[in-house]
């Protein structure tokens, strides 16, 4: 089973220093990603998914730190490494791609001689020439033409940006990807597409994809696994279908029905109720208990784990799944 | 001629941007140089009382017709009509009386609202400029209803806010009330939820419902996220390359949508539900820019059932489908001339 898992963060806590206090961006969470699925990481603005994404690549700036927790991949502790080791991992071994490509591009370079730098960089004794002829092959891949890959990155479209941005992960072999919104600044046309060339390299190079999103029906067209955060913690997790079509956190239920469905006629969008806590003095409790509508006072005074609801493979924390005296049900009148 | 139940009205309207060129390269050509094509012979109504989608990606020229709507630019050619009078000819003055009838929701909230006013002096400024027989305490009630209409409840505790103080929703419920206040017919609201988070987009565009019964508005809601038109639209546009590929009611659009860009940018749309599987192939490669658009139908080179020696040489203009008067298509295969070379009417 252990040997099923590519990453596996353990009791992650990452804070924020302000003027008037930590903010605790992730609280106490443990997840596992699976080697070769694409698990979608959904919620929304200020719940802590992007630190995580930025934490499992040690690249949380001041004033955040990683508190505490272990960064398992590959069977190292990527907490326990030197900051030169994890350079190594960076783009190597875990490639990231952000929302905005080109500020992760450099606008003087030529897409060849990002290419052919992110190779020779990791491995030294690679030839220019070699180098250069393993980019051609990645681009190809990406279905763009080999005669632009001595253009800059101005002149490609947003879409092609992105690509090259997979296209830095594959030329060295990476096995995970993070992707952070990657499809956010893209058109629908041209999303649909670049999902469409996710899922082909996916099953071509056996990636692992971490796809973090707010887009909720982004995730229901590629991801195989979904987690749900919350004010820095987990509060769902399952296969995408048992998910979408028997969610069990109110949270995720209030969040999945608040997106419009264009292929449902008259759907009535779920109005939640007041806002995400400020994470500086969290609520006691259920973080989500004072916008639930099961709320019950177990939940305002304790915390639920994540517990098992459809068998071990869908998880929530809340109340309602346990057996404890006094939990919330389902039956609001 | 008119329709007077048309609150704005586009005849033929066309707003090419110049490309400014290098020095040298000025002196050498001379005449003409080259434009961006934004809004390319555009014609459309909006009825009183009604909200007209307008949809179509990046660089489509959505935003530019919201901006010609409201005279933030002029056209190049052609007429935009507000309540039956030609918006170019009028002086400031007349100009200024007619905007406080108009206003705008963009995007990001912060960027409209001045970080040193507060929300409360920011609702009451427009106030101040058109109408300045209001005393300062019947502005401040009229603030407050303002407040009240938007769910900024309550109104007092809310004035004296900054803008910063105070989510992105509710920073976007302060635009709101701020176009409110002068009792506009019309608000050209541009991608006003983009920015929001999704239980926030559900509550803005229950709000937006909520506003146009209430003030009797007429909206233009442009978007490039076609599943929130299905809450507000009574109408549709969808725009590409600075042309409307298809206008029709809502519900026609969506169900028979018959452009075949229509078709594919419909089935591109994310859908939350697993079990979902696109029904069209998607369109190959990406918009081409607008500075020199493909010849013929702008969508030609791209488009599945485009027929050569017509769709790259002649451009298609907007005909009914069928005998629909409310539902237009400028496709020489659909509503064309060339009815006959559509390949799906040959397998029927």
């Amino acid at each position: 089973m252990t040997d099923d898992i590519i990453y596996s963060i353990r009791d992650l806590d990452v804070e924020y220093d302000t003027r008037v206090g930590g903010v605790r961006a992730v609280d106490n969470l443990t997840l596992d990603i699976r080697k070769g699925e694409i698990l979608g990481l959904v919620g929304e603005s200020g719940c802590g998914k992007s630190t995580l994404g930025k934490a499992m690549m040690r690249t949380i700036s001041t004033p955040g730190h990683i508190i505490g927790g272990e960064l398992w991949f590959e069977g190292t502790d990527l907490m326990t490494l030197s900051e030169k080791q994890m350079s190594d991992v960076r783009g190597d071994k875990i490639g990231m791609v952000f929302q905005d490509p080109m500020t992760s591009l450099n606008p003087l370079m030529k897409i060849s001689d990002h290419l052919t730098e992110a190779i020779r960089t990791h491995y030294p004794e690679v030839s220019e020439q070699a180098a250069r002829e393993r980019a051609i092959e990645v681009v190809k891949e990406l279905g763009i033409r080999p005669e632009r890959i001595d253009d800059y990155p101005h002149q490609f479209s947003g879409g092609m940006r992105q690509r090259i941005m997979i296209a830095l992960v594959l030329a060295l072999n990476g096995s995970l990807i993070i992707a952070d919104e990657p499809t956010t600044a893209l058109d629908v046309i041209v999303e649909a597409q670049f999902l469409d060339t996710l899922r082909d390299l996916r099953e071509e190079f056996e990636l692992t994809i971490l796809l973090i999103t707010h887009n909720i029906g982004v995730v229901a067209e590629l991801a195989d696994r979904v987690a749900v955060m919350y004010a820095g913690k987990i509060v769902e997790i399952a296969d995408v279908d048992p998910l979408f079509l028997d969610t069990k956190h109110p949270y995720s239920r209030g969040l999945l029905s608040s997106v419009p469905n264009i292929d449902v006629d008259n759907q009535e969008l779920y109005k939640m109720e007041g806002a995400p806590p400020n994470l500086i003095a969290p609520p006691a409790g259920c973080r989500f208990h004072p916008r639930c509508p099961y709320a019950v006072e177990l939940c305002a005074n304790e915390e639920p784990d994540l517990l098992a609801t459809n068998g071990i493979e869908q998880q929530a924390s809340c109340w309602i799944y346990s057996d404890r005296e006094g939990r919330p049900t389902e039956d609001v009148s | 001629m008119t329709d007077q139940d048309a609150l704005v009205r586009f005849d033929n309207v066309e707003k090419f941007f110049p490309v400014p060129k290098g020095f040298i390269a000025g002196l050498r050509s001379r005449g003409d140089g080259e434009a961006v094509r934004a809004v390319d012979d555009v014609s459309f109504e909006i009825k009183r009382g009604e909200v007209l989608g307008l949809a179509g990606e990046s660089g489509s020229g959505k935003s530019t017709v919201g901006r010609l709507a409201l005279r933030l630019l002029d056209p190049t050619a052609g007429t935009v009509y507000f309540d039956g009078v030609d918006l170019a000819i009028l002086k400031s003055e007349e100009m200024r009386k007619t905007r406080s009838r108009m206003q705008v929701v963009f995007q990001d909230p912060l960027a409209s609202l001045n970080p040193r006013m507060t929300i409360g002096q920011a609702v009451a400024h427009p106030a101040q400029i058109h109408m300045p027989e209001l005393s300062t305490k019947q502005r401040r009630e009229e603030v407050y209803e303002m407040f009240s209409a938007v769910g900024l409840d309550p109104p007092a505790y809310y004035y004296d806010k900054y803008p910063h103080q105070i989510s992105g929703g509710q920073r976007q419920r302060v635009v709101m009330a701020r176009g409110l206040i002068t009792r506009p017919d019309l608000i050209v609201a541009d991608e006003p939820i983009a920015m929001a988070d999704v239980s926030v987009q559900a509550l803005l565009l229950d709000l937006m419902m909520k506003l146009k019964d209430e003030f009797n508005l007429t909206y233009l809601f442009i978007t490039h996220d076609l599943a929130t038109t299905k809450y507000l639209c009574d109408r549709i546009a969808i725009m590409y390359l600075g042309k409307i590929v298809e206008i029709g009611t809502l519900r026609e659009v969506f169900t028979n949508p018959e452009h075949p860009y229509t078709k594919a940018l419909l089935s591109a749309v994310p859908v939350p539900d697993p079990r979902h599987r696109r029904t069209e192939p998607l369109p190959q490669g990406e918009i081409p820019n607008p500075i020199n658009p493909p010849p013929g139908c702008h969508f030609h080179p791209r488009c599945a059932i485009a027929a050569k020696g017509i769709c790259d040489v002649d451009v298609p203009k907007l005909l009914p489908w069928r005998d629909e008067e409310d539902h237009l298509i400028s496709c020489h295969l659909r509503t064309g001339a060339h009815q006959d070379l559509d390949p799906e009417r040959q397998n029927t």
